[in-house]
């Protein structure tokens, strides 16, 4: 297909898959020329999680604060794609700031699943996981912060990755939790997240946390051979509250790697169980203060009639942010008051450097990590929206190497009795990426989970 | 009853980089509100900071001059606030981990001797924009300034009275500008202050101490003085009238200063103070300082003004005044040191700065040094003078000459006939005249009345000057005189 006739089939697909799924929040200007080239993506219509900026059109974070919001630039990914011959197609759904686990907490609309259009497609990218499911965009980007690319990957039964923090610049991604959050694709196979990332990774001067770490061929390192792995299998993530069709899942996805010829172990991390408690601190805190920007001063919502400066702020905060938001700022907010910060933030960046730790030790025996994604299947939209600390546990196996800033991949790897797609989640080491995606690749040479399509392609 | 105030010092100073602390806006005064901004220094969604390594070298400098600590490992902390002219609503700043850290500073004690103070801290971080309140129902945001650069050093309560204060902050204004860190211009806010004074008071043998004041943005040396000593005076008036008027009891309060009214004045107490909720910048990362970078800097650092003034008292004779010209900034005062290794009159040379090049500078609005003048140049036109090239008078000529054009100070002297003629017959030849032309000053020298027989020669001198239309060596005229009159004596 022509660079013209991709975009045009995306845009069409959108236009008539898109109504019942809401992925998509805005489709970009399909009238911008689309350019030649021999870019890596060239013609490649692509969406965008809607945290990302682009200069043109809106970026409002899900977020009726940034309802109207336009960016004066483009973030670093962005520009990274459009020099790659990209074509920005859409901006997609997300919980608000990327707060949540279910695509729910958009103050737009809910997100459906693609497999079953009562359930959620997990979040915070579920917009873009489930675009990429419903075959709306080969590609799409969304943030990861604790878990938010790889766990709607895995409830939408697509590939999404998280690199490792650093590998990707965070310019132009409105933030959540700044030392978590990384922008990371997501595609229906393993080809697709190297591609993706072989055009976005790499150091960006404009980010003091982006890494000088050189940026390896991706794609050219899937048809080399990935020698012998060693694959470690945590126990910790394999105790009470996982699905059984997801533990049998993921204990066939180990025998296709026994398989395969690789060695098994188990490990230990044993500081899991403060993760999510860890996490919460850690991240709540960041975005307290990331958040504090939207104050109706500059941009985005700003009440209609303010007694005094005070009440801009007051009101324009009470009236643009969404319970989740006002949650978590408020969480973040007590962890930082003096008196607290001793008990609770402090503590949680030494917890922090213990998982840090287990992870280390973990990877001295082993090469990859291997787990399920998330405890449960897609659940269904407004099951766990009054009951936010279950909504916080769907995160229990992604947060901790979010904590430990190594990269994680989800894939498919079967699915549910009810027809839900089940996730495999991979970890290696820090800038470990090549090896990540030669694990997986190896898995999807050797099954076809990932070619099942949901029943709204058959439209 | 007696009285001992309590005072110490935060300052900021706006550091004179080309751009922002965490952007690449550029630093300029009195430009277009909001002109000088990017999506940064505005706290669009999804900027992200990064650090100007030439503001912490800078802070790096003032801090090796402060004789203080500089960290090896520091960092970036996020202190958190609402306020309009807070782009981002939390100020990039170190908290506890500052990039200096005790230090002492000498400065300057009337009598000539010095006084240390201490340094509790400096650190940098990045200072707001302005609120422009026009009387209007609304306010005005200008975020030019947001961004900039600023150093926060803080000293120990060792400072005795509202002049020891005065004179630390003219001390420390010198020293800014003399590392080339800071404009430190008052006008333009690039030095504030804000004092903390209370008093110690001694009262039957019970010690009690007034609540600690913050005397909030004072922008001139002269209101630092009195905001201190109006608080001294109104503390002590007010625990006169309630010895409960106590630290413990009170606690610290903010105050502003109001200079029509000459007063400070209340503005909030210990119950409504800020929690600032610090906690490490997670956009940034950890700023280290190496060996060879501490190195560079202490050199590029040297020798203090205070230092070279007290060398240059004790090695060249200066006075008060001399220094007040010589070490007025550092590339003058350098001047002045390479040349007067090549001067063997240091009296001459002093006196020509202070004389000549100060006259020329003040006049150009410029320093000593910015006159251009290159050191060879000040360097032969001292020694032109001293070996009797060209009289003292004619040297100014030969220093303007220099500034306009520049070239060879001999040169100059040349064309315009400056030279003095030390040719003993060409000379011999105008006293002759002098002394034909003027019988009556010739009979006065060789008179007994000693009163006429001293002041001849003078006059007979002039004489020759007037002939010689300047070109005359006085020095050696008069010579020539003394020798001619005794030989009409004998
Ligand atoms: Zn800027």
């Amino acid at each position: 297909m022509s660079a013209v006739d991709q975009v045009t089939a995306a845009l069409d697909r959108i236009k008539r898959l898109d109504p019942q799924l809401k992925c998509i929040l805005r489709t970009q200007d399909a009238a911008a020329p689309i350019k030649s080239g021999d870019g890596l993506l060239q013609g490649v219509p692509i969406a965008i999680k809607d945290n990302i900026c682009t200069h043109d059109g809106i970026t409002t974070c899900g977020s009726k604060m940034l309802a109207n919001y336009r960016s004066p630039y483009d973030a670093h990914v962005v520009e990274r794609l459009r020099a790659a011959g990209a074509v920005i197609v859409a901006k997609t759904n997300c919980d608000e700031f990327a707060m949540g686990s279910s695509t729910e907490h958009s103050a737009f609309f809910p997100t459906r699943n693609p497999w079953n259009p009562e359930c959620v497609p997990g979040g915070t990218s579920g917009g873009s996981a489930a675009a990429v499911a419903a075959r709306l965009v080969p590609y799409a980007l969304g943030s990861d912060t604790g878990g938010s690319v790889r766990q709607p990957a895995a409830l939408c039964g697509v590939c999404g990755l998280k690199p490792t923090y650093g590998r990707v610049s965070r310019y132009g991604l409105v933030a959540h939790a700044s030392s978590l959050d990384q922008i990371g694709p997501i595609a229906t196979d393993v080809r697709g997240i190297a591609r993706m990332l072989q055009v976005i990774a790499g150091h960006d001067p404009r980010d003091s946390t982006s890494a000088h770490e050189p940026v390896p061929d991706y794609l050219a390192a899937l048809d080399q051979s990935t020698g012998k792995l060693c694959i470690g299998v945590p126990r910790e993530y394999f105790g009470d509250g996982l699905d059984p069709e997801i533990r049998r899942a993921v204990e066939a996805a180990i025998e296709t790697y026994k398989s395969l010829g690789a060695t098994i172990r188990e490990v230990s991390l044993p500081h899991s169980k403060y993760t999510i408690a860890c996490y919460y601190i850690i991240s709540t805190a960041e975005a307290s203060s990331n958040l504090a920007r939207f104050d109706g001063v500059r941009y985005g919502h700003r009440t209609a009639n303010p007694r005094d400066y005070i009440d801009v702020y007051s009101s324009s905060r009470a009236e643009g942010f969404g319970p989740e938001v006002k949650r978590r700022i408020m969480l973040g907010t007590y962890a930082l008051s003096s008196g607290y910060y001793d008990a609770y933030y402090s503590k949680a960046l030494k917890v922090r450097t213990l998982i840090k730790r287990d992870f280390n030790e973990a990877f001295s025996q082993c090469d990859i990590l291997l787990s399920p994604t998330s405890p449960t299947p897609a659940f269904k939209i407004g099951e766990k929206s009054d009951d936010p600390l279950a909504m916080y546990l769907a995160d229990i196996y992604t947060t901790s190497i979010s904590l430990a800033g190594i990269p994680a991949i989800s894939i498919p790897c079967g699915l549910t009795a009810s027809r839900l797609p089940i996730g495999l989640q991979l970890m290696a080491t820090h800038f470990g990426e090549v090896r990540l995606l030669q694990a997986a690749h190896q898995y999807q040479s050797a099954t076809a989970f990932h070619t099942a399509t949901p029943p709204v392609c058959a439209e | 009853m007696q009285i001992k105030p309590i005072i110490g010092l935060e300052i900021h100073v706006q550091l004179a980089t080309r751009t922002k602390m965490f952007c690449a806006c550029p630093l300029e005064f009195a430009a277009e509100p909001n002109s000088r901004t990017c999506p940064v220094c505005l706290g669009m969604p999804g900027t992200l900071p990064v650090m100007n390594r030439t503001a912490l070298e800078y802070s790096i400098k003032a801090g090796i001059a402060l004789g203080g600590r500089i960290a090896r490992f520091s960092k970036w902390d996020r202190k958190s606030y609402y306020y309009p002219d807070m782009p981002k609503n939390y100020q990039i700043s170190q908290y506890d981990l500052p990039i200096c850290s005790e230090g002492s500073f000498e400065i300057p004690k009337p009598d000539g001797s010095t006084r240390p103070v201490g340094i509790i801290r400096a650190h940098l971080e990045e200072d707001a924009g302005k609120n422009l309140h026009e009387g209007l129902d609304h306010t005005r945001v200008d975020l030019n300034r947001a961004g900039t650069p600023l150093l926060e050093i803080v000293t120990k309560p060792d400072i005795q009275d509202a002049d020891e204060a005065y004179s630390f902050c003219v001390e420390l204004q010198r020293l800014v500008q003399w590392l080339g860190i800071s404009e430190a211009n008052m006008q333009k806010g690039q030095m504030r202050f804000e004092p903390n004074v209370n008093v110690a008071i001694t009262d039957g043998g019970v010690e009690y101490r007034t609540p600690i004041s913050e005397v909030k943005n004072l922008n001139s040396f002269r209101s630092v003085r009195l905001a201190i000593a109006y608080e001294i005076n109104r503390q002590v008036e007010a625990w006169k009238a309630d010895h409960d008027y106590t630290l413990a009891k009170k606690g610290k309060m903010n105050f502003g200063w109001n200079d029509a009214k000459e007063a400070t004045e209340f503005q909030r107490g210990k119950e409504e103070s800020h929690d600032y909720r610090y906690f490490p910048d997670p956009d940034l990362v950890p700023v280290t300082v190496d060996d060879a970078t501490l190195a560079r800097l202490g050199a590029e650092v040297g020798e203090l003004p205070l230092a070279r003034q007290r060398r240059f008292i004790d090695t060249y004779g200066m006075t008060a005044k001399d220094c007040e010209v010589i070490l007025a900034d550092r590339a003058t005062s350098e001047l002045y040191d390479d040349a007067i290794a090549q001067v063997a009159d240091a009296k001459l040379l002093t006196k020509q700065f202070v004389g000549i090049w100060n006259h020329l500078a003040s006049a150009r609005q410029s320093t000593i040094a910015g006159l251009g003048v290159p050191q060879v140049s000040v360097v032969e036109l001292a020694k032109i003078v001293a070996d009797g090239t060209i009289s003292a008078s004619a040297a100014m000529q030969v220093a303007e000459k220099l500034c306009e054009k520049g070239g060879s100070a001999l040169e100059i002297a040349q064309s315009a006939g400056l030279i003095q003629e030390r040719d003993e017959s060409a000379m011999q030849a105008w006293i002759d005249q002098a002394f034909t032309e003027n019988p009556q000053a010739v009979a006065d020298a060789l008179s007994d009345n000693p009163k006429k027989s001293k002041a001849a020669p003078g006059f007979l001198r002039g004489q020759v000057m007037k002939i010689s239309q300047g070109k005359a060596d006085p020095k050696l005229t008069g010579e020539l005189i003394e020798k001619k009159i005794l030989s009409l004596k004998c």
